[in-house]
């Protein structure tokens, strides 16, 4: 965290520079949203457009580039369970997907063949 | 008695109480969106077909700038404090109001459009997790503009008793303020795009 005046000086140029990029951002995942992509591509491009979006604010506006040591400590657990958090639904329909609803369960519960 | 390290750090963590705590506050709100992230992916990959083209997606591309320019005066609100500029910290604190503001009057008409053609949530398993994850966003708005209003108005006598202690809980609410635009940036494409 900057805490002399000219330091912050230098920041407040970048602050504006950050803004100005996340406009242009949002104006290309919108463009390439109009191109209609096919659906996986298309969420690839919008999810890795947000995530380059999302660590330009946390590491500049909320100064994560230059913080404590703790910070970090919680912020990397949380990330950890973050994931566990989304790899549960992942492994739920993970052998489901793109077989329509009930499918799934019918298939199951056939009887084997003799 | 005075509570110990609102301004001066701790000498084990270097951080002030304020600031680790609030970021430990932004991990659990990280949890609660996670989740309903996981169950928005839970339901979209469990529906045979999920609708497209339903929502205004120009109304949430200006949405997502007027959040991006809020902000930006947020941490502007912080930077003119820092350099003891009393009357920008102001001015930008007021712009920043006046933006989430702006920001809830456009969701007030996206909603309102639903709700005139009877799609409330109750309408389709997209609209429910849509009107769930953008009315908890908004309400996190909401509160992010009520701590700003107490910042402009009886919060602000602070700097002249404590001026370090103000520019600490300006920050803290930048803090919050900026999560709460990180997550309308996953939300955006996520609900409007995909």
């Amino acid at each position: 965290m900057h805490s002399d005046p000219e330091a912050i000086r230098k920041s407040v140029r970048q602050y504006f520079m950050i803004g100005a990029a996340l406009f242009v951002c949002t104006g290309i995942t919108v463009a390439v949203n109009q191109v209609h992509l096919a659906v996986p591509l298309a969420i690839t491009v919008a999810l890795i457009i947000a995530s380059i979006k999302g660590s330009m604010v946390a590491s500049v506006f909320m100064h994560l580039s230059h913080e404590k040591r703790w910070i970090y400590g919680a912020l990397i657990l949380t990330v950890l369970f973050f994931i566990v958090l989304m790899s549960v639904p992942m492994f739920t329909v993970g052998d489901s997907i793109g077989t329509p609803i009930g499918a799934a369960n019918a298939s199951h519960s056939q009887p084997p063949e003799r | 008695m005075n509570i110990p390290y609102t301004v001066e750090e701790r000498p084990d963590s270097g951080l002030a109480n304020g600031k680790l705590g609030i970021w430990l506050f932004l991990a659990s709100e990280v949890m609660l969106f996670g989740a309903l992230f996981s169950t928005y992916i839970i339901l979209r990959t469990g529906a045979p077909e999920w609708p497209h083209g339903e929502l205004n997606i120009w109304l949430g591309m200006i949405n997502t700038f007027i959040l991006i320019a809020s902000s930006v005066t947020m941490v502007m609100a912080w930077a003119e404090l820092k350099l003891h500029n009393w009357a920008r910290h102001r001015l930008f604190l007021i712009l920043t109001f006046v933006l989430a503001g702006v920001f809830l009057v456009n969701k007030y008409f996206e909603y309102s459009s639903h709700f005139a053609k009877g799609e409330g949530p109750w309408h389709s398993t997209f609209l429910a997790i849509y009107f769930t994850l953008t009315g908890l966003h908004g309400l996190h708005i909401v509160g992010g503009m009520v701590v700003m209003a107490y910042l402009l108005g009886p919060g602000a006598i602070l700097f002249k008793r404590n001026p370090e202690q103000f520019v600490n809980r300006i920050e803290y609410t930048g803090l919050y303020w900026h999560f709460v635009d990180l997550v309308w940036i996953f939300l955006f494409p996520v609900l409007y795009l995909l």
